[in-house]
């Protein structure tokens, strides 16, 4: 027995056994188990239920725009004066614009303009700020920490319209460069929010647990730190979604995102308007659109939240 | 077994920077958390730290890892100075593995206890089989293997920091700090705590260095005991000779400040020292010996000179560091000499 108690002879005889059948058992209920208990608080709050139901509406739309829309032509270049400025009725429910489109139409794809400028705005300003957040937070104190967040700060200091206004007006206005202009002053606040998260986290005793058994750097940032600012990351990234939408449209209202004849909300708000207050629905539908998606990811994004934070309690 | 140094300390100083004085004259105004504090840890013993907190008893811990760079000082581990590198070499990290106090902030709660064990042996052993190791390293602290796949959230706290002892022995450590692991605890898991760590140490031959704040704790545990005061050591002895025959006014101040319950414990503690005042400040520590505010016994010299340790004992290895004991004249004369001559320049 005495010579099982050298250390570094693991001791033979284990007192508890399972089969590995078990194991991989316990771990898929072990799963289970927290996604639904994940899914019935969510479900719990109507509101949140009705975002996430708007939200996947939106994008099953926009995704499968050409078989939905009523007339997928009208959101191509196409004229039809002979139905222009039609008001809703049950062929054209949303009505039809001053050169004859079914607003509905254009509205579904318009959708689709609207989704890609949330998604590809924050699928290159997510990563971006949470990397430089987490460094930073990471370093705290150091020229590190200091260098990147006053580059932040400095581009937090600018209003982000008239940033974004000021760099979509330098570049050929179009959608792409619209998502640029976003995406330029949109980074500071995730690297802001990262590292707030990433200055306290490291000094949780499991950071400095890892620290001391010898973990590299690269693992402590993405496994132990990273990992436990997915829930404010993502209730900022749904709440964030509408914000980006709405930025986008105004772009395109004045004319700086997307162009003509292309179904942009904001572009079809900017045009309608000057058929107000007689052929109201020219403007309205479209601006009643922006509402609904911005409302959804709202409603998504404070649902999550509210999980989140159930969660840590 | 026990025997050879595994871990000497040094003449170990730890001094925060917490302000800085005056605009023009600025000088720091540091906190001497740790100042001066020398002892030595042998192989398979339990070295018991006590204090209160504020004691520095911690911050030796967190220096020991490497946490804290010594302001001066050192700290070998089998003869190897622990900060000879600016970055600990990974074989030494193997070595000295540390059990924090919160179990709760001391696992990560997105990870599985198979994650988080895993981790140390990715370091330090890439080749083993994981699954196995993780089966033994739960199985080693009695815990059934299904616990790989629970999450930190899902276990006591007395789980938890059973979890994070398995942590400790992942790399196969031969010294392992305990920075007081059962005061986060519920007493009715505090007792199965200590077992499991008693009988740790007699299988894998551990050296412990157990940093608590509890005196009954350190009774049953610690095999000799040190004991703090504002970063310095006032008595170091064997437990026995510690609880039994406590030389410094401190140690007698804190042993009969023990509640009792029956007689007969009563009778066990040593002569009754009444406790006074408060610890005081650490930034703003008291001249000569630091004890001297609350001391019963204080004389003149205590508030002038800073004592030096000395050894008590009977048959040696009971320290303690207080001007009652040092008995030849000379010595404390030459101790008044200097520090008047320092007072003078």
């Amino acid at each position: 027995m005495s010579a099982q108690a050298v250390p570094s002879t693991p001791s033979p005889e284990i007192r508890h056994s399972i089969s590995p059948e078990e194991l991989a058992r316990i771990k898929r209920e072990n799963r289970r188990d927290q996604f639904g208990r994940a899914w019935y608080k969510f479900s719990r709050n109507p509101l949140s239920v009705l975002g996430a139901a708007i939200v996947i509406a939106i994008t099953l739309m926009a995704i499968f725009a050409p078989i939905i829309a009523p007339y997928p032509k009208h959101a191509e270049p196409f004229t039809d004066f002979a139905s222009a400025s039609q008001p809703p009725s049950a062929e054209h429910l949303f009505g039809t614009d001053e050169i004859g489109r079914d607003i509905l139409s254009r509205c579904i794809f318009g959708f689709r303009y609207s989704l890609v400028m949330g998604i590809v705005v924050l699928a290159l300003v997510v990563p971006v700020g949470v990397f430089l957040g987490l460094v930073a937070g990471y370093y705290q104190g150091t020229w590190i920490d200091t260098v990147v967040m006053r580059v932040t700060d400095i581009f937090l200091s600018v209003p982000p319209l008239i940033l974004a206004l000021a760099i979509a007006s330098v570049l050929e206005p179009n959608l792409t460069n619209a998502m640029l202009a976003v995406s330029l002053m949109w980074w500071p606040w995730y690297t802001r929010l990262v590292y707030g998260l990433a200055s306290t986290l490291r000094n949780e005793y499991f950071v400095v647990s890892a620290e001391t058994v010898g973990a590299g750097t690269g693992h402590i940032l993405l496994r132990e730190i990273l990992p436990n600012m997915i829930s404010p990351i993502f209730t900022k990234i749904s709440l964030d979604m509408g914000w980006v939408i709405i930025i986008g449209s105004t772009l395109s209202f004045v004319g700086l995102g997307v162009q003509p004849p292309t179904p942009g909300l904001g572009t079809m708000v900017a045009s309608g308007a000057r058929f107000l207050p007689d052929q109201w629905w020219i403007a309205i539908f479209p601006a009643l659109s922006i509402v609904f998606i911005v409302l959804g990811f709202n409603l998504l994004g404070d649902g999550l939240r509210d999980l989140f934070s159930a969660e840590e309690a | 077994m026990s025997g050879d140094v595994v871990l000497r300390v040094e003449n170990l100083k730890k001094h925060f920077v917490v302000g800085h004085t005056g605009v023009i004259h600025r000088e720091p105004i540091t906190v001497k958390a740790v100042d001066g504090v020398s002892f030595e840890i042998r192989r398979g013993e339990t070295f018991g730290i006590v204090g209160e907190s504020g004691s520095g008893k911690s911050t030796i811990a967190y220096i020991t890892m490497g946490m804290y760079l010594p302001t001066s000082g050192t700290i070998t581990y089998d003869g190897r100075d622990l900060f000879a590198e600016k970055k600990r070499p990974i074989g030494l990290k193997k070595e000295i593995q540390i059990v924090f106090q919160d179990p709760g902030s001391s696992l990560n709660p997105r990870q599985s206890i198979k994650q988080i064990l895993e981790l140390p042996l990715r370091i330090h052993n890439p080749h083993a089989n994981r699954l196995e190791e993780v089966i033994r390293l739960l199985d080693l602290v009695d815990l059934p293997p299904e616990y790989m796949h629970k999450y930190p959230r899902q276990l006591s706290g007395g789980e938890r920091q059973i979890v994070a002892i398995a942590r400790a022995l992942a790399t196969n450590p031969s010294v392992v700090v305990l920075d007081e692991p059962t005061s986060a605890l519920d007493v009715s898991v505090q007792g199965k705590v200590l077992n499991l760590l008693i009988r740790l140490q007699r299988e894998l031959g551990l050296t412990y260095m157990f940093i608590t704040h509890d005196l009954s704790v350190m009774r049953n545990l610690a095999s000799r005991v040190a004991i703090m005061y504002l970063g310095r050591i006032a008595e170091v002895a064997a437990t026995e000779q510690f609880f039994s025959n406590p030389q410094h006014p401190y140690t007698q101040m804190l042993l009969s400040s023990i509640p009792v319950i029956s007689e007969e414990e009563e009778k066990l503690k040593p002569a009754k020292v009444v406790s006074t005042g408060e610890i005081p400040s650490p930034v703003n520590l008291p001249k000569g010996c630091s004890f001297h505010t609350r001391c019963p016994y204080v004389m003149d010299v205590c508030k002038r000179v800073d004592p030096v340790m000395v050894d008590v004992g009977q048959r040696g290895g009971h320290i303690a560091r207080c001007h009652l004991f040092e008995q030849p004249p000379e010595v404390a004369q030459q101790a008044e000499a200097v520090a008047a001559s320092q007072e003078g320049a």
